[in-house]
């Protein structure tokens, strides 16, 4: 019998034994109401790793059914956006590109942005919906917005190849800063999944939040330096840009890619720190909300 | 045995009354979202609801809990609560086991994916590891009977297919403990049997089972124990017999005053003045019910229907004036209504009746379960025994022809 009950299973051995094994004093699953400190239990989440691969397969199964083009979709939208870039900002309005061609600039950006924004939108919108899930079965909550983030990843890697193949077109040879890319698709996944567990929280109190999801993210977009470096900016504001943590990351991705001469450590240094205080606020905050989700949805 | 499995203490569970917010601003509703988590729940007690109070009780392994109840009665709250769906506001639930909970079949099915992968899915969603159903797999297609479009998209199944593949995946959980609402009320009559029969092997295998139903029948069968829940609290746990007739009787004790009001589309209010009445007869005796109506204003052409109910809820037997063309002639605010039902052949038991009123266009009141039939044992056929209850509620006394076949002598086949 490998039937795993709740994750929560107080003698950690989750689908372990039969009926009768079991200890009969300790208690598997305790119900209590909870005050106060709502504790993140990520170690349950991990026990529910199957359910979280179901799901993620589920997305990426489902998405493109009915579609012509399928899977390409991950790569037209930032390929058309950095097209339009580079024709509007890079030719017409003549925005620098830190010494480098315009095209490939625009979609280092372009490639973590576009990671943030689906991470973003989707997470917010999880929890909702999930609805059925969510009334009618027990499994920690985290699992649905984390699923929509590792969906977004695989777009990610598709819409990758393309960025590659640009460097291969430009003559571009990686630089030594290469290994900090995980990082910081890290951290634009880290802040995305912040700012979507708050949204995707009170999206379940607050319809308003489908309608304020595309919204934010437009805004985002632009206060982002995706169409333009981040030296354009005075310097004296440019920590404020670090303020928003894409801004570190974009950087980042231009510096560790293409060596865009661009000082990024304290950029990162601040927008890793407001990131991490995005993603530890919103999963409290999630947790937190969680037990009223079933009630309310 | 003997052992606890489910320990339910002071269970409580309060919701507010209108959950989304009234009023005010985008600005307001966006930073009192932000406030209300941090403020403790239950400050305001105006404007809720108890849907469960102070439920405690014990199961011991391998026992079957039922438990019923009207809608409303917090029955699936409960559940919920159980299954850790929803928090409770007070009180403590200990498990003693590995626990798996059926609100419903088919939960996160998707349309546009086969039946093999929603296999795989819903048994994730259910909680079930991907060894563990791939090594049922077979067993569960077999059950479901849909093997011939397993690589089909469910979307093109038809309801019936559907529906057993969803159960069959379900079915095939092996949890320690087992929570379950309503889910064999679905299907046709031939795969609710089938459901029936698979809830009664896991039963039999020994599982602890906490089970909601409407389906007072499926209880009283599956069940060793029953527990009654009325307005979210604990009216009575015991033995299915009693705790079924203390519902039936809750049931037929509605609004136990002796006159019974229900108000029709428009608001009025038809009285009934003699509702509660305990019929008793003996089995094959004339029965007779009479009843009087109140109507709000002048009523004319009055007409009414009869239908008497088991205890199980099953109508038995159906009775409607208009339908044989009899109308109270004239025009009055009280009507005093007789239906001889005459040598209706019920066989002994309780039954209760309701009573439409209204006339040839359309019935105005209707008043649930107001007498009570008591039916008692005897021998109508004069044989010498009593009609054995495996005859179900009717018994008859057709003409027979019973004679030696001809056919028999020529034609050997």
């Amino acid at each position: 019998m490998s039937w795993r009950g709740f994750g929560a299973d107080a003698t950690g051995a989750p689908g372990g034994g039969g009926a009768g094994v079991r200890q009969a004093h300790v208690p598997t699953v305790r119900i209590r109401p909870s005050r106060g400190f709502v504790p993140l239990r990520l170690h349950e989440v991990w026990e529910y790793r199957e359910l979280l691969y179901f799901l993620c397969w589920r997305t990426i199964k489902v998405r493109y059914k009915q579609t012509v083009l399928g899977g390409t979709w991950a790569i037209i939208q930032p390929f058309v956006t950095m097209v339009v870039f580079s024709v509007i900002f890079g030719r017409l309005v003549g925005v620098p590109s830190d010494g480098m061609p315009y095209p490939i600039f625009a979609y280092a950006g372009l490639l973590p942005w576009q990671l943030f924004a689906q991470s973003l939108a989707e997470s917010g919108n999880s929890i909702v919906n999930n609805e059925r899930l969510v009334t009618r079965v027990y499994f920690p909550r985290l699992v649905i917005p984390l699923s929509t983030v590792l969906v977004s990843l695989l777009d990610f890697a598709v819409a990758g190849l393309i960025l590659a193949g640009m460097m291969a077109y430009y003559r571009i040879v990686p630089v030594l800063g290469v290994w900090a890319l995980p990082l910081l698709v890290i951290q634009a996944v880290g802040a995305a999944l912040g700012v979507g567990l708050w949204l995707s929280a009170l999206n379940v109190w607050y319809r308003d939040i489908r309608h304020v999801i595309p919204f934010l993210t437009q805004c985002w977009l632009f206060v982002t330096p995706i169409a333009y470096p981040a030296s354009l900016v005075p310097s004296r504001w440019r920590m404020l840009l670090g303020l928003n943590p894409m801004t570190g990351v974009v950087e980042g991705f231009r510096w560790a890619l293409l060596g865009a001469r661009t000082q990024v450590g304290g950029l990162l240094a601040i927008s890793g720190l407001i990131t991490l205080g995005l993603l530890v606020s919103g999963a409290i905050y999630f947790r937190r909300m969680e037990r009223t989700f079933a009630d309310v949805l | 045995m003997g052992e606890v499995a489910v320990r339910v203490e002071g269970l409580s569970k309060r919701y507010r009354l209108g959950t989304a917010p009234v009023g005010g601003t985008a600005y307001d509703a966006i930073t009192a979202a932000i406030r209300a988590p941090f403020r403790r729940l239950g400050q305001r007690p105006s404007g809720h609801i108890w849907a469960l109070k102070d439920v405690s009780f014990d199961l011991h392994r391998g026992e079957v809990l039922g438990i019923i109840g009207r809608n409303g009665a917090g029955k699936t709250t409960l559940l919920k609560i159980l299954s850790r769906i929803t928090e409770p506001t007070e009180g403590a639930v200990d498990l003693y086991g590995r626990v798996s909970s059926l609100l419903e079949v088919g939960t996160g099915f998707h349309p546009e994916l086969t039946g093999r992968e929603n296999i795989f899915l819903n048994g994730a969603i259910l909680g079930m590891r991907r060894a563990e159903i791939a090594r049922r797999f077979d067993e569960i297609v077999a059950f479901a009977e849909v093997e011939p479009f397993l690589d089909t998209p469910v979307k093109h199944y038809s309801s019936g297919m559907y529906l057993r593949l969803a159960f069959a995946v379900a079915a095939h959980l092996e949890p320690e403990i087992l929570l379950v609402d309503e889910v064999l009320a679905v299907g046709d009559a031939a795969f609710q049997r089938k459901c029936l029969g698979k809830m009664g092997d896991v039963v039999r295998g020994g599982r602890t089972i906490v089970f909601v139903s409407h389906n007072i029948a499926a209880v009283s069968t599956l069940c060793q124990k029953v527990a009654l829940l009325r307005a979210g609290r604990m009216e009575r746990i015991g033995p299915p017999a009693e705790v079924i007739r203390a519902y039936v009787e809750e049931h037929a004790d509605d609004a136990s005053s002796a006159t019974r009001a229900v108000p029709d589309d428009e608001g009025h209010g038809y009285t009934l003045v003699n509702a509660h009445e305990r019929v008793r007869v003996c089995c094959g005796d004339p029965i007779s019910l009479s009843f009087e109506v109140v109507c709000p204003q002048e009523f004319a052409n009055a007409t009414a229907g009869v239908v008497i109910y088991d205890l199980l809820d099953s109508p038995v037997i159906g009775a409607s004036s208009k339908f044989q063309g009899v109308a109270g002639a004239g025009s009055a605010r009280r009507w005093y209504i007789t239906c001889e039902l005459g040598q209706v052949p019920l066989n002994a038991g309780r039954y209760y009746g309701s009573l439409w009123f209204g006339n040839e266009h359309r019935d105005y009141a209707r008043f649930r379960a107001v007498v009570q039939l008591e039916v008692t044992p005897a021998d109508p056929f004069g044989w010498g025994d009593r009609i054995p209850e495996s005859w179900g509620h009717l018994y008859w006394s057709p003409a027979w022809r019973i004679v030696p076949s001809q056919r028999g002598a020529a034609d050997p086949s």
